[in-house]
């Protein structure tokens, strides 16, 4: 499929049918993007780190809850995948971050790329190459809903649908539960939180914690459309990335509105690009950003410039 | 003449006026102390003479040239060099490399030619070595010229630090602190060093605490208190300066 | 008039040439594909080190210039112009031997760029993509320019997957040989396996000794000076931004000359040359070879690279270097290698030397 360039037809014939396809495509990675962004936001609130493993605990989501699926309904296996990832989150945080004293930004960059690479290859030596997927939740592949001209999977309701239970329990949990507050305590001054008594520590596991369980999940419900791999997880991370930095790192809100502009960009990209350059796009996206303006368009120049680098 | 000539230089950080309305002037060959309490603006002030930090409006005159935009590297080369508060040594290079790094400008030697390690650039490089060597001579700090340069003592690095920036030849020198954590027989050499160094006919501004090196040795010294100047006089004038007297309520004169 | 700094330069070319002699000794000639592609990828690594050890810049994509030199001079020496021969422009390139005639498998006639100008084609357009990305780049700092160097490497190897020009996931093969002299050629045939070791390792040598020297040059003081306090090294009059672009573009030379020639080696490239994980191991390789170590990165890459040519992670190739990352990074970020270490050691050495010279 070399893309519309090379059929001027196609140009004229983009009805709603096509348009919505594509939209919808785009709605749909663009809201695992913004999860996988919050998720590289909780832990930067939190430490002030860009974890890089970020994507494999999408990728250990989906992958572990098809193994359990062979020996337990699927509800369960998606929990139990959700749990033992969390659990994966916070032994990296135990065994490899806790116990560094004041790191430089450059060593836990390179760290935490290790860590990314040692779960990829762990991944590949228990699963193999093999794609994977979890079984639509409701119907099957071929189910559609319809709204007029627009046909959608109910799946990319589950996805967009999950995203949302998700972003809001967050939202309601740094808002007011004690906990939540106590984290953002800690972003916001960690030696001032420490001398309220919050135990940073703690705080800083937490937000591995949280950051692999929302990722795990999201890898789960996207899993049947989307399939997972024992590498898909860099690529994500790459986005989640692009994501985060373009919502202005640290923002969460804009997080979510960034991943779904790129996800649509990515998506009306196929249509003027082949499709193998569709990782291209957002790679270029992420650089172009990087160069013109690094806070990201709703961060604020100052805030990022004040933050040790 | 005048060396220096800052003309309403403003500065502003988020609420805070660091620097606003500032005006004075350098002559050369003379010693200029710039003065005044903690959070006065002294060194943001520094900042924006040499580069560092962009005015949000003003002038910055030297010589011949209008300074405020350009960058860092480019004051330096135009002949204007500095010391900072709290010491920036080159940590892991010898005290005489960090030297040499101040002869930088006044050699040429590049990449190609340094690949290649061309005859001249080895003449090159013994003449910037033997340089350096003669200003470590004539700060007196000379027998530590292989030794790393964050393990000397404090008030040794003060001097390299000075020494780094002698090395690059400059016609206007800012020290910023230069006396800081020195004892009392460190401040008084440190006081003569500095009048020795305009003696060479190199003109200096620094900020400085200690009252007693900035009496001492200062043709002139200008006041600055929350980012606004409020004297610029000789020594004993601003002693005498009432305003000078309030904003310094309580301290040593 | 002997340099210290040239110990280490003459016992490496004395090293090289007793390696040969004994692969020949022990009959174990077979080692010398190995070795000259370790070579070759040896290149990459001691220009990665300038950039990072020495101007403190990381780049999590060289692997992406790597590729870039390689796949231009494969592209350029098979691609056949000859369709094209009436044209003016070609025919005289074809007359003055800058295109060559090659035969290709079915025997017929083909018009391809010769491998020299192929060459210094692919290391121009390197040196273009480099000022081109470098300037932007160098700007950023932490984060964003690890994320930014190897989302560089990222599109490079998703270019070359995704184009059929450049033989897409098969990447592009039956690479001419590159004779660089009558009689002296850089190709994989098992006749001139020897010549192709020399040649592969006289590079390394000539990189080490042109490296060496610019560590001890004025740039080499300017360049570590950028790394340990830039702000201060800016106030000196150093242009810190123009340096770091200059050794940015300079690794990325070495690392396309290491492309160049390995392709004309290997009689091919694939698209794994600029892989994430080569970049990852690229870095690897220099953080535990002491970050700015130009002798302990050259050690750990000869190493390394040879124990993973010939096999010997197995299928846990990528993982070791991964794990070697992680371990260094957490126990010893300044890499095992360090000077420090060296220093030491001289100290303990000398130190015990005088003592028994006492007690005698």
């Amino acid at each position: 499929m070399a893309g519309a360039l090379s059929r001027p037809g196609l140009l004229y014939h983009m009805n709603i049918e096509l348009l919505s396809q594509y939209l919808v495509a785009g709605l749909t990675y663009g809201t695992i993007y913004a999860i996988v962004a919050i998720g590289f936001n909780i832990i930067y609130n939190a430490t002030g780190i860009i974890n890089f493993a970020q994507g494999e605990f999408v990728m250990l989501g989906g992958m572990i809850a098809v193994s359990l699926h062979h020996i337990m309904p699927l509800p369960a296996a998606i929990l139990a995948a959700v749990l033992m990832a969390m659990i994966i989150g916070a032994l990296i945080e135990i065994i490899f971050i806790r116990w560094l004293v004041s790191p430089s930004v450059l060593r836990m960059i390179i760290i935490t790329i290790g860590i990314s690479i040692f779960i990829r290859e762990a991944a590949l030596h228990i699963w193999g190459e093999s794609v994977r997927a979890l079984p639509y939740f409701t119907g099957t592949e071929v189910t559609v809903i319809s709204i007029g001209d627009v046909h959608i999977s109910p799946q990319v309701l589950w996805v967009t649908g999950t995203s949302a239970v998700m972003v809001a329990l967050l939202t309601f949990f740094f808002s007011y539960t004690l906990l939540g507050k106590q984290m953002r305590a800690c972003a916001a001054n960690r030696d001032a939180a420490r001398l309220c008594g919050i135990s940073t520590a703690n705080m800083v596991t937490l937000s591995f914690v949280l950051s692999a369980g929302i990722g795990a999940l999201a890898g789960c419900v996207v899993s049947p459309i989307t399939y997972v791999q024992y590498d898909s997880g860099t690529g994500l991370a790459i986005k989640g990335f692009t994501v985060a930095i373009l919502g202005g790192l640290g923002n969460s809100t804009a997080a979510i509105a960034a991943g779904l502009v790129l996800g649509i960009l990515e998506s009306f990209s196929v249509w003027v690009l082949p499709t193998a350059f569709k990782d291209v796009v957002s790679i270029s996206i992420l650089l172009l950003i990087l160069f013109v303006r690094p806070s990201g368009i709703f961060g604020s120049v100052e805030a990022s410039r004040l933050k040790e680098f | 003449m005048t060396i220096l000539e800052v003309r309403d230089l403003n500065k502003r950080f988020g609420g805070l006026q660091a620097v606003g309305d500032v005006s004075f002037s350098v002559q050369q060959g003379s010693i200029k102390a710039l003065i005044g309490p903690n959070g006065a603006g002294k060194t943001t002030l520094f900042n924006l003479l040499s580069g560092m930090l962009p005015p949000d409006s003003g002038t910055i005159r030297f010589i011949n040239d209008d300074v405020q935009r350009l960058q860092p590297y480019q004051v330096a080369a135009l002949g204007m060099s500095r010391t900072f508060q709290h010491i920036r040594l080159f940590p892991h290079m010898t005290a005489l490399e960090n030297i040499m790094i101040g002869r930088h400008m006044h050699s040429k030697a590049g990449f190609i030619a340094g690949m290649l390690s061309l005859p001249w650039t080895r003449k090159e490089e013994k003449t910037v070595r033997e340089r350096s060597l003669d200003i470590m001579a004539f700060l007196g700090i000379a027998d530590f010229a292989d030794t790393e340069a964050t393990s000397l003592a404090y008030g040794q690095q003060r001097i390299l630090e000075l020494g780094r920036a002698l090395a690059c030849e400059p016609k206007l020198l800012l020290l910023d602190e230069p006396a800081a954590g020195l004892n009392m027989r460190e401040t008084a050499e440190m006081a003569k060093l500095i009048s020795r160094i305009r003696d060479t006919g190199i003109t200096v501004l620094l900020v400085e605490h200690d009252m007693s090196l900035v009496m001492n040795i200062s043709d002139e010294i200008v006041v600055l208190s929350y980012g606004q100047k409020i004297a610029d006089d000789k020594p004993l004038a601003i002693q005498k300066n009432p305003e000078v007297i309030k904003v310094y309520l309580g301290e040593e004169e | 008039m002997v340099r210290s700094r040239y110990i280490p330069v003459a016992l490496f070319a004395f090293s090289i040439i007793a390696v040969q002699l004994l692969t020949a000794l022990t009959d174990r000639a077979q080692f010398l594909t190995q070795l000259t592609m370790t070579g070759y990828y040896s290149l990459v690594i001691i220009g990665l080190c300038m950039l990072i050890g020495y101007a403190g810049q990381i780049s999590l994509g060289h692997a992406g210039f790597f590729a870039i030199g390689g796949y231009a001079s494969a592209f350029l020496t098979t691609y056949n112009l000859a369709p094209h021969k009436e044209k003016p422009v070609i025919s005289i390139f074809a007359k003055t031997g800058l295109l060559l005639n090659v035969q290709d498998l079915y025997g017929g006639d083909t018009l391809v760029f010769n491998p020299w100008l192929a060459c210094i084609a692919a290391v121009a357009v390197t040196v273009l993509i480099a000022y081109v990305i470098g300037g932007p780049v160098l700007k950023l700092k932490g984060h964003y320019l690890a994320m930014a160097t190897l989302g560089f490497g990222t599109i490079v190897y998703k270019v070359v997957l995704g184009t059929s020009f450049f033989g897409a996931a098969d990447g592009l093969s039956d690479i001419p040989g590159f004779r660089l002299l009558p009689g002296l050629e850089v190709s994989g045939k098992t006749s001139i396996r020897i010549q192709n070791y020399y040649i592969s390792w006289g590079m390394v040598l000539l990189g080490m000794l042109l490296l060496t020297n610019l560590i001890n040059s004025r740039v080499g003081r300017a360049l570590r000076s950028i790394h340990s306090a830039e702000d201060a090294a800016n106030a000196m009059g150093i242009n810190t931004g123009r340096y770091k672009l200059n050794i940015f573009v300079l690794s990325a030379v070495f690392a396309a000359l290491g492309g160049v020639f390995l392709t004309h080696y290997n009689g091919g490239i694939g698209p794994s040359e600029a892989s994430i994980m080569k970049s990852v191991r690229y870095v690897a390789i220099v953080a535990i070879g002491g970050m700015a170590n130009l002798w302990g990165a050259l050690s750990m890459g000869i190493i390394l690279n040879f124990l993973s040519l010939r096999g010997y992670f197995g299928s846990y190739d990528d993982a070791v270097f991964g794990v070697i990352l992680i371990l260094i990074m957490l126990f010893a970020p300044e890499g095992l290698l360090r000077r420090e270490v060296f220093r030491g050691a001289k100290k303990w050495l000398s130190g015990r030397g005088k003592a028994e010279g006492q007690k005698a």
